[in-house]
């Protein structure tokens, strides 16, 4: 099971933080940091899993990671996980925002962190693994934007025609 | 009111906040503004308010305030409010807050919604942060929808089953039918949610195990399809179809096979097709690869399977990438208990991977190349690890001085060559040895009687070199003072005989006490090694001085041994030989090593695993009045005391025969206490020859339904008795009189006067320290007539 998903830059500022376990508040930040301070001090030719930090859950915990550019994409598993299998779902969701934000940097991340959880979601479902069909994934973020997209144009139009009404009757009045 | 902000503007605005400070007011601002936009309950902006919020959670800042206000989102009817809404709810909600309950009915009446998105999304948030209540409100609906057509909702309903199961046990059955025709499905997603499922209800109940049995042959069919199976780009991950599909079945044939032949049978062949077939030059051919490995090494396989497993695996060794050595070494270390003999041709390679530089591969590396020392290659591996030891980091240091320590222990050839490796490892990591090494070290020493002289005259070199490593200064220290003898008198036979004086040792002890890199510990070592240097040299008059200055020291530990031993000299002179001669060789009946870093190979050597008690040795220390329990104080060398056998009369029995054998007069026994459940009864014995002592042995038994732990002893009586006690049998009295603790104390009574005692009982009962005071007036007069 997948106990967390950490995304934050080289400076440990979050950018997207999933928990599938549940903790305070308090906690959560502190684990971000605490991740970050055990990640961070990683050289780059080193392998790519580590023990958990005490916070979240100790040695029964896996760490497994991967630098990108400025950014650290962190999954925190268990033992029933297959560290190499989750190494390869990282590169699956990055993929995916690859694909979905046309060259994804983290500044995509930053201002659409609502979509980011959007895609997650299509791919992780309470700490297990749900898709990892990248295009399975990419058609079903898009048809949800689609529909937001669809809502929002009818409330405009909406409100379009009740601003019209509105003035109709108006004029309906004044010309009584 | 103006229309709140949207959530890129703010995320916009928070990022040219160029302090923590300056942030923070704006996120405090911002907190403000949409508090107000709450209140006034506006339906059009609440979803902008509520992603910002989000955002500021994320960066840490507390948002319960937006838990209600994700609920009024969840239940409108536009689908961008209930997306945000739900995102919400999984983020700022959980069990503890009891608004969660109202989120049952919108989801349930969102799980039969029309479109499918909505549907979707539910479950998604069901299966994230359901409770136990919810889950068991709504498993009916999830359960219908794991039977629906439509392969994007059975997959959600799927993982949300494993989430149900997960938090309400019992309910596995209900989805037990909707299970039947899981895995005929074409959609991989839908396949491996259901593989999923099914993995998880394998692993809650042996009975679905069994019942699962059957699915092998699908389960290989599926596998052997995906293998098989051309080019498809839609599940093709590196040039492989669908890796993360194959690696979970690969598990739940796993879980199917273990312990079973047949399945075991019906999965060798697919076995060792993907085994040999997967493609290993980049990471997905070798998770499978691996996934497949740990796969044969659980079920029944036939032996030629295992072997190309661990030939993977070895293979997997030499690869470049650090990440599959790691997995690797991993995979090695659950398997070497099992496949010995495979593992070890892969040795040299293991141990290559000490000098590797990361340093999770370097922890492997070293664990299992303990496991796998063994009586054939200790030479060789002993050469490396201490080489490894010398140049590795200081977390390592503890435990591989440990490691080394046991399989030496083990395997050591000759004694010569324990005590070499031994004094290698406490001069190169003297410091981070454990506590617990120095006296099994000493217990070594003295096991070895031919290596005495060699032993003490190489330590002897050590200490003129460092005296910083207080383990190693402790063990030399206590072999100096105990085989002082052998080395002035150059009697070394293996070695060079070095030309030592008994003002020089005596220097280098005092060098000790007075040196700032000194313990408290180590100046009680050496204290006492000087006073036992009393017997055994002939400068007596500089060994009094050493003693009697001490006797002021304000470290109230050496404090108390200077005066004890300086009354030795005084008034007890004639008994000072016989109290200070050599200790007799040690049974060693439990070990405190460090079991937990190293496997062992099986071998269990059954002295070392006899896990009797261990006396408490405050007992003595702590013991009234007393100079006779000078004794009770092996005291003289406190520490060894816990690998001493427990048996109680002979701590004392050998050291201090003065009060005789004991033999067998009957004595009536008596209940010396009974109260709360606990009684203790004294039985009798007096002992020839020497009439005036009174061997009491005490029982204390426990009929309450808790346990009574650390329990303590302790007993006085008038002056013109002397009263010795000895180590308890253990401190713990369990409950409901499965068992007792016994002690037994010497009382001696030389005018014959009527036996009187205070006894003293502190224990711990149901978390609560209890003390309790008594006098016992009733013994039997035959008892100290």
């Amino acid at each position: 099971m997948i106990k967390a998903i950490l995304i934050f830059n080289n400076h440990g500022k979050p950018r997207l933080s999933k928990f599938y376990e549940h903790y305070t508040e308090d906690t959560e930040q502190q684990i971000i940091r605490e991740t970050f301070h055990l990640v961070s001090k990683r050289d780059e030719n080193i392998c790519n899993f580590l023990e958990g930090g005490l916070l979240i859950g100790g040695s029964e915990n896996k760490l497994i990671y991967r630098h990108y550019a400025t950014l650290y994409f962190v999954f925190c598993v268990d033992s029933s996980e297959s560290e190499l299998g989750i190494l390869d779902l990282i590169q699956v969701f990055v993929e995916t925002l690859d694909k979905c934000f046309e060259n994804v940097c983290e500044l995509d991340l930053i201002f659409h962190m609502d979509k980011v959880h959007n895609i997650l979601a299509e791919m992780v479902m309470g700490g297990m693994v749900l898709e990892t069909n990248m295009s399975e994934i990419i058609t079903q973020a898009e048809a949800h934007n689609k529909m937001e997209k669809s809502e929002s144009e009818e409330q405009v139009s909406v409100g379009f025609l009740a601003s019209a009404l509105d003035r109709k009757q108006r004029r309906c009045i004044v010309s009584v | 009111m103006p229309a709140p902000i949207r959530l890129r503007e703010l995320i916009r605005t928070i990022r040219t906040a160029r302090t923590q400070a300056e942030e923070r007011e704006m996120i405090q601002k911002e907190c403000a503004a949409i508090r107000s936009s709450f209140r006034e309950e506006d339906n059009t902006y609440r979803c902008r308010n509520v992603a910002k919020l989000l955002y500021m959670h994320m960066l840490g800042y507390p948002a319960h305030f937006g838990q209600l206000e994700c609920l009024k989102l969840i239940a409108s009817q536009k689908f961008t409010d209930k997306r945000i809404g739900y995102l919400g709810a999984m983020l700022l909600l959980d069990e503890r807050q009891d608004v969660h309950l109202l989120m049952t009915n919108c989801i349930k009446n969102d799980l039969n919604h029309s479109t499918q998105y909505v549907q979707g999304l539910a479950l998604c948030t069901l299966g994230c942060m359901g409770s136990s209540e919810m889950c068991r409100d709504l498993a009916g609906e999830v359960e219908k929808l794991l039977k629906t057509s439509n392969s994007y909702l059975r997959k959600k309903a799927a993982l949300c089953a494993v989430h149900v199961i997960r938090k309400v046990p019992e309910l596995m059955e209900m989805f037990l039918p909707a299970t039947k025709n899981l895995l005929s499905e074409k959609n991989h997603g839908v396949l491996h949610t259901s593989v999923v499922l099914l993995t998880e209800m394998c692993e809650r109940s042996p009975d679905m195990l069994s019942h699962f049995r059957k699915l092998v042959p699908q389960l290989v069919r599926i596998l052997k399809n995906l293998i098989m199976s051309g080019y498809s780009p839609e599940h093709d991950v590196s040039g492989i179809s669908d890796p993360f599909l194959q690696v979970r079945i690969l598990r739940l044939l796993r879980i199917l096979g273990k312990g079973d032949d047949d399945s075991s049978e019906a999965m060798n062949d697919i076995l060792a097709q993907v085994a040999t077939n997967t493609e290993t030059s980049k990471n997905v051919g070798n998770a499978i690869l691996y996934e497949t490995v740990l796969t044969i090494m659980d079920i029944k396989s036939e032996s030629g399977l295992r072997v190309l497993a661990i030939n993977i695996l070895g293979r997997f060794l030499l690869n470049n990438d650090k990440n599959i050595r790691y997995v690797a070494l991993t995979s090695l270390l659950k398997t070497v208990q099992t496949d010995h003999n495979a593992v070890q041709r892969h040795r040299s390679t293991i141990v290559d991977c000490l000098k590797d530089l990361d340093v999770s591969i370097k922890r492997r590396a070293m664990e299992l190349s303990f496991a796998l020392v063994n009586g054939n290659n200790i030479r060789g591996m002993m050469k490396e690890l201490l080489y490894f030891l010398d140049s590795c980091d200081p977390d390592f240091k503890a435990d591989c001085a440990s490691g080394i320590f046991l399989a030496a222990e083990k395997y050591a050839p000759s004694k010569r060559w324990h005590i070499d490796t031994i004094m290698r490892v406490l001069t190169t990591a003297g410091s981070y040895v454990r506590d617990d090494s120095v006296p099994n070290l000493i217990q070594l020493i003295t096991n070895s009687v031919e290596m005495h002289a060699y032993t003490v005259q190489r330590l002897y070199k050590a200490l003129l070199d460092d005296i910083s490593q207080q383990p190693l200064v402790q063990v030399a220290s206590w072999c100096i003072g105990e085989y002082g003898d052998l080395l002035v008198s150059g009697q070394c036979e293996e070695e060079e005989p070095i030309q030592v004086s008994e003002d020089e040792v005596l220097d280098v002890l005092e060098g000790l006490l007075v040196s700032n890199l000194s313990t408290p510990v180590t100046r009680g070592y050496s204290l006492t090694a000087i006073m036992k240097l009393s017997t055994r040299f002939s400068s007596l008059n500089r060994i009094k001085k050493v003693v009697s200055i001490y006797g002021s020291s304000i470290d109230v530990e050496l404090q108390q041994r200077a005066v004890e031993y300086n009354a030795l000299f005084k008034k007890y002179d004639h008994m000072r030989p016989a109290l200070l001669e050599r200790m007799p060789i040690m049974e060693k009946t439990a070990t405190n090593g460090p079991s937990e870093t190293v496997q062992t190979n099986g071998e269990t050597d059954s002295t070392i695993l006899d896990t009797k008690h261990l006396p408490s040795i405050s007992q003595p220390a702590s013991q009234a009045n007393d100079l006779l329990d000078l004794l009770g104080g092996n005291d003289v060398v406190p520490i060894i005391q816990t690998t001493v056998p427990t048996k109680p009369a002979s701590a004392g029995g050998e050291l201090l025969d003065l009060l005789g054998d004991l033999s067998l007069t009957v004595i009536p026994p008596m209940t010396a206490y009974n109260k709360n459940g606990l009684i203790i009864e004294f039985t009798f014995e007096r002992s020839n020859p020497n009439p005036n002592i009174a061997v009491i042995t005490i029982h204390a038994t426990n009929s309450t339904e808790a346990d009574m732990t650390e329990f303590v002893f302790q007993a006085a009586v008038p002056k013109t008795f002397q009263l010795q006690l000895l180590s308890p049998s253990s401190n713990v009295v369990p409950a409901f009189n499965q068992g007792s603790v016994t002690q037994v104390i010497r009382v001696l009574n030389p005018q014959k006067q009527q036996l009187r005692m205070r006894i003293k009982l502190t224990y711990t009962h149901k978390g609560s320290p209890v003390q309790d005071l008594a006098e016992v007036n009733n013994f039997p007069p035959q008892s100290w007539q």
